[in-house]
């Protein structure tokens, strides 16, 4: 269970890997909501690439994410998603807040410009 | 139905647990041959089931998690989660969409998951003295299509 992050002046990205479950989810989002914190970028990135398993703790975990994001008026997507987390997202109706992006066949994640 | 093989853990409801519950369950039932989305499945309800026994059945208190997995001839997998926890008032309210009593950053979307990923979900809890939730799914295993 790992995140990974990385500034830039107007994006900050979060990559996430390992399973997404109510125990692994403190972790996750203390480490976020550091960078989060310690971040002006209006947008917030959120890599799933390399999640190997959600359960709703990963909707709750992009859900308190946007909360956090809008209230100082930035915005948050969720990128590289596998076919069933972005179901299961898109069932959630997290699409409604945030952007959702799936994972591109035999693209490596997109670099953060 | 007799069930070919059965199974039966118990645990302690501690966080940390969660992988090992739904791995466990997953484990055994590999068994029937399911393919790669019907034992994500398995997990995916599984680890809804005994995150509810550690976050709202005991609360702020460790208690223990009981799972009872029985797997029949004809594909079918039954498991039984069952704790002696607060139990749930309401249980149609309970298995709504959206509907949680913790709130901060739980979606209220676990019993939808459960109900999502498995054929058929039932509970059956008492105030103050626990809760039981029966998940049943069928496997159609790795020859089927999806
Ligand atoms: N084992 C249980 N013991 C006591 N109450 C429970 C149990 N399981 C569920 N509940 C009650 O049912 C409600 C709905 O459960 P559900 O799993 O759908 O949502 P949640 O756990 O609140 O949020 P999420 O699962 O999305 O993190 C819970 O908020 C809780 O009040
Ligand atoms: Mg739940």
């Amino acid at each position: 269970m790992a995140v990974r992050i990385v500034h830039s002046p107007m994006r900050l990205t979060v990559s996430v890997s390992g399973e997404i479950d109510h125990h692994n989810a403190a972790v996750i989002r203390y480490e976020t909501d550091e960078a989060i914190q310690s971040s002006l970028a209006p947008c917030v990135r959120i890599d799933f690439g390399d999640v190997t398993f959600m359960d709703s703790s990963g909707i709750g975990f992009v859900m308190g994410r946007y909360r956090i994001v809008d209230s100082y008026g930035g915005c948050v997507e969720v990128v590289n998603l596998k076919e069933r987390i972005f179901s299961m997202m898109k069932l959630a109706g997290l699409d409604k807040y945030v952007t959702l992006r799936k994972k591109e066949k035999g693209k490596k994640n997109e670099t953060n410009k | 139905m007799k069930p070919i093989n059965e199974m039966k853990l118990k645990f302690e409801s501690r966080s940390v647990n969660e992988a090992f519950g739904r791995s466990a369950v997953a484990a055994f039932a590999a068994q029937l041959d399911p393919n790669i989305e019907e034992i994500s499945d398995i997990k995916t309800a599984v680890s809804e089931a005994v995150t509810n026994c550690i976050v709202h059945a005991y609360k702020d208190t460790v208690g223990t998690i009981y799972i009872w997995t029985s797997l029949y001839a004809d594909g079918l997998v039954r498991i039984r989660i069952r704790d002696y926890g607060c139990g749930i008032e309401n249980i149609s309210q309970a298995m709504e969409p959206l509907f949680t009593t913790l709130g901060g950053e739980r979606a209220g979307l676990g019993f939808a998951v459960m109900e999502g990923f498995c054929d058929k979900v039932r509970v059956r809890s008492k105030v103050g003295k626990g809760t039981v939730v029966t998940l049943e799914k069928r496997i159609k295993g790795r020859d089927s299509d999806d």
